[in-house]
């Protein structure tokens, strides 16, 4: 490290003008096949968390963004136009409004069961297998709209 | 043991917020909010809140450090350094922020002890949602989610609503007309909210 002055052949004039865009993500294998083979695991992880989330840590939110983690990781490498296709602009908007709209059901469905609004007692026929479903469910509401909100915060901020 | 690692911890914590208030360049401060996410994550868990400690790593390590990198996209790297930053410090801020760190410090000593079994956050109704009889009732042994999902499902439906707003926000402020592959639901959308309004909004900020 102490020899600090580069050689005569390679003084800066010498070497290969730095490239001013960088290389685009797409045009780099490695990456390339790693995101492949990543983004199903992360997928499968994120509904994990979403739906084990009466039994470990985690939760719809947790989940959501996780999923949209996976989902943020193929538009970095593949591009938006790409990602768009995946999950399309109408998509991401409908889903975001889909889970608020799914948790606001689960506490309808339980008041025409018979109860108050949310109260999971009443989605099935003993209150011991409708509060496991009534989270189930809930959680699925919160994991949908924060997966999709993350995805249009994320591609309306870099899109341009 | 446990106190010693959560000071260290904390120690890191405070180092990094130091940094992150020196550093100029934007990039290097977005990864050390990262950092600093990380690191109180690891506080989280070493205090057993794992459910918080998830969130903060996933959110605040993954998701925010990504849009912050996003924003940055936009804004370029390099912080403006003012002409009267470069005199000294800002007096009445600087007063300003030791008092109120003065004020929350002060506040701390009537906490109750970490962990006291008789604080008064554990009596109440808390008591109810850490039993067996709660645990028997919502058939959930995090306790932690059904409080969030069941006991207190009208809070995390509107937390999930307000969620859904900041979505709508950014669509509402950011979103530009698309031409090449509108969607209907993207077309209502566009008519419902006129274009002029924005873009001379856009021109004058």
């Amino acid at each position: 490290m102490s020899e600090q002055t580069p050689p005569e052949d390679l003084t800066p004039e010498a070497l290969p003008p730095e490239p001013t865009a960088p290389q685009p993500l797409i045009d780099q294998p490695v990456l390339r096949q790693v995101t492949k083979l990543l983004i199903p695991f992360v997928i499968v992880f994120g509904l994990y968390v979403i739906n084990h989330g009466d039994y470990g840590p985690g939760g719809g939110f947790q989940g959501g963004v996780i999923l949209a983690a996976a989902y943020i990781v193929y538009a970095l490498v593949y591009g938006l136009k790409e990602a768009r296709r995946v999950v399309p602009r109408w998509a991401s908007d409908t889903l975001a409004a889909i889970g608020v709209l799914f948790y606001a059901g689960v506490g309808l469905v339980s008041m025409f069961g018979g109860g108050t609004f949310l109260n999971y007692d009443f989605l099935a026929k003993d209150p011991a297998s409708g509060q496991p479903l009534g989270m189930f469910l809930v959680e699925l509401g919160v994991g949908l709209t924060v997966a999709s909100v993350m995805v249009t915060v994320f591609t309306e901020m870099v899109e341009d | 043991m446990i106190p010693f690692l959560t000071g260290g911890l904390l120690m890191i914590c405070l180092a990094t917020a130091l940094a992150i208030v020196r550093i100029r360049n934007l990039f290097a401060c977005t990864i050390l909010m990262g950092i600093y996410s990380l690191v109180m994550a690891m506080i989280w868990t070493s205090m057993q809140a794992l459910d918080v400690a998830f969130t903060e790593a996933a959110v605040g390590a993954g998701i925010s450090t990504i849009l912050m990198i996003g924003a940055l996209v936009h804004t370029g790297s390099k912080e403006k350094v003012r002409e009267d930053e470069r005199s000294g410090p800002h007096w009445p801020s600087l007063i300003t922020v030791t008092v109120t760190g003065a004020l929350l410090i002060y506040g701390t000593f009537d906490m109750p002890g970490l962990g006291t079994p008789d604080a008064p956050v554990h009596r109440g109704i808390a008591a109810y949602y850490k039993s067996p009889e709660s645990q028997h009732r919502t058939h959930a042994p995090n306790t932690v989610t059904a409080v969030l999902a069941s006991y207190r499902g009208f809070d995390t439906m509107f937390e999930t609503a307000v969620i859904f707003v900041a979505g709508a926000g950014m669509i509402l402020l950011l979103r530009r007309e698309e031409t090449a592959d509108g969607q209907p639901v993207n077309a209502e959308a566009s008519s419902a909210a006129p274009p002029e309004p924005g873009s001379s909004e856009g021109e004058a900020a």
